[in-house]
């Protein structure tokens, strides 16, 4: 195995009942990358994640953290990777304080732990609420304990199952600025998000699955290029009741005078402008807009073809 | 060292579990084996123990004691499991390195610690009206320790198995509490007809309370010997069967 790779999976099946939840899944992802995991809701995504982490046993098939196979080798394995979870949690009997030094502790780590803990807490906006339980907190104040959970031992590759789910917009902005520093720092971050404009902006790797089987597997960027449309906007001084057929048949979002068209690439955007001169309509601005990871997404989990 | 600090990290937090709802999980037992002591006790204060020239509250004592150890060891363990499933918090300890055999180890040590302080509480509450010989020490200690062990085992693969509360409440109701009310508790199996005597050899729980009782009392309906060695295996079993289900992850990982 490469010393270049965090996590290897190989053909990893595990099937509840007749549904395969994943069928054949191999995988590498580098060190140090930020990786996302994305498909629709059934896609296999957060069974993927509870293989990495340990908490689903796989029917076939293998998975290694830097090196470390999760079943014959699990205690390092677990001791490499940190998982927060998609589902909250709660804790009545302890404090988040009391929580994250007992979690630190089942990895062997006592109080040379602690200052980290306290980093923790303070990056993740926790400090205040140090002493208070789990019940009183809440669900985005929930998620920042999970996260801080899953960091207290300082792991190589954290794994984020819908991280911002339920967070506001502040929260959400300072989260991935935390999480890129600790990117930056070295850790391989594997995500998986409904946002998939988040995806778009800090990963650099895109694998998609659908119905346990991975779709696509590439760098953001060539995943992005190899979409088969481009997108032009449009803007007309006004606004017009009726299109030219080649616009309608093109048009893939409306807003006012603003047309977005959705075209095979390649089409001469001089055709675009003869359909509106000829329709007695007068063109302002006409530009290139880049397809978002969420139309590759669209495309891809609809039609199934393979990149 | 690392996996001896991840095992007494366990530990530590199942026993401040507890303690933080000590009056619960303490203080409310104490008070309610006491009343059966004060209530059977005067009651039958004049009724046979089995065993001549030992008065029946001197007999009830270490049965309610052990009966007490037993259904706490028990309690602890297994609610402490099935809340932690409940409230999703296992997650936490399924993810990190702690091998099966320590995460079971720690949740029985919870649950041992557990049952001695609500049993050596109700002993020297229960002694400043009932005299408590201790006759044998070492057996006193050795069935206190081995029979928190068992039950705390047997909470944790309760805990392990039950889904949700009610199928814990119907283990605790229709096995554990019928066990041990027919354990000799309350009397002597030597009172019992013949059939009943008979069925009493195949609970488990009995050979607990009467190996306790021969620690106390130095008085026994079978030889402390062979309630060591049924308590004893009855405890191998129950951790072999219980970490190989942890190992596979039965009911816990998905």
């Amino acid at each position: 195995m490469s010393h270049n790779i965090a996590i290897e999976i190989q053909t990893l099946s595990k099937s509840y009942g007749d549904m395969k939840a994943l069928d054949q899944v191999s995988l590498q992802i580098p060190k140090g990358s930020f990786f996302a995991l994305l498909g629709p809701n059934g896609a296999g995504k957060s069974t993927l994640i509870g293989v990495l982490s340990g908490l689903i046993n796989a029917d076939a098939g293998s998975v290694k953290i830097l090196g470390h196979d999760v079943v014959t080798d699990y205690a390092a394995a677990r001791r490499l990777i940190g998982l927060v979870p998609q589902e909250l949690i709660d804790e009545p009997f302890f404090s988040i304080l009391d929580l994250l030094r007992i979690q630190a502790g089942y990895f062997g780590l006592g109080k040379a732990q602690w200052p980290w803990i306290d980093t923790l807490l303070q990056k993740l906006g926790l400090w205040d609420k140090k002493d208070a339980g789990m019940p009183a907190l809440s669900g985005g104040m929930k998620r920042r304990v999970l996260i801080a959970l899953a960091l207290v031992h300082k792991p190589s590759v954290l794994v984020l199952d819908e991280p911002t789910a339920g967070v506001d917009i502040e929260l959400r902005l300072g989260l991935w600025a935390f999480i890129r520093e600790l990117h930056a720092e070295g850790m391989t971050i594997i995500l998986t998000t409904h946002y998939l404009e988040e995806a778009e902006q800090l990963c650099e790797q895109v694998a998609i699955l659908r119905e346990g089987k991975i779709l696509a597997l590439s760098s953001t960027q060539a995943l992005l290029a190899s979409h088969p449309w481009e997108y032009v906007e449009v803007t007309l001084a006004v606004a017009a009741a009726t299109l030219p057929d080649m616009l309608q048949q093109a048009l893939h979002r409306r807003q006012g005078n603003k047309l977005v068209l959705r075209l095979p690439r390649g089409q001469q955007r001089a055709e675009i402008a003869s359909a509106i001169q000829e329709a007695g309509l007068l063109l302002t601005e006409m530009r290139q807009v880049e397809a978002s990871l969420e139309d590759v997404f669209r495309v891809l989990t609809r039609s199934g073809s393979e990149l | 060292m690392r996996r001896y600090l991840g095992f007494m990290t366990l530990c530590h937090k199942e026993i401040k579990r507890f303690m933080s709802v000590s009056i619960q999980t303490v203080f409310a037992p104490l008070v309610s084996t006491l009343l059966y002591l004060l209530i059977f006790g005067q009651v039958m204060q004049t009724g046979d123990s089995g065993f001549d020239g030992l008065a029946y509250h001197q007999f009830l004592l270490p049965g309610l004691m052990m009966m007490a150890m037993l259904q706490n060891a028990f309690s602890n363990s297994s609610s402490s499991l099935i809340q932690s499933k409940m409230y999703g918090n296992l997650d936490l300890l399924l993810l990190s390195p702690l091998s099966p055999a320590a995460i079971f180890s720690a949740f029985v040590v919870g649950a041992v610690v557990r049952g001695i302080m609500v049993g050596f509480a109700i002993g020297i509450v229960g002694s400043l009206w009932v005299a408590m010989p201790v006759m044998h020490v070492v057996w006193l200690m050795v069935f206190t320790l081995l029979t928190t062990m068992v039950m705390g085992a047997l909470g944790f693969l309760a805990g392990l198995w039950a889904a949700k509360y009610d199928q814990l409440a119907a283990f605790q109701n229709f096995v554990i509490l019928p066990l041990t009310f027919l354990s000799g508790v309350f009397y002597s199996v030597s009172v019992l007809p013949p059939v009943w005597q008979q069925a009493t050899w195949f609970n488990p729980f009995f050979y607990m309370v009467d190996g306790f009782r021969f620690g106390i009392l130095g008085v026994s309906d079978v030889s402390p010997w062979l309630s060591f060695a049924i308590t004893l295996g009855f405890m191998l079993l129950l951790s072999i069967v219980t970490i190989t289900l942890l190992t596979r992850g039965w009911k816990i990982r998905r």
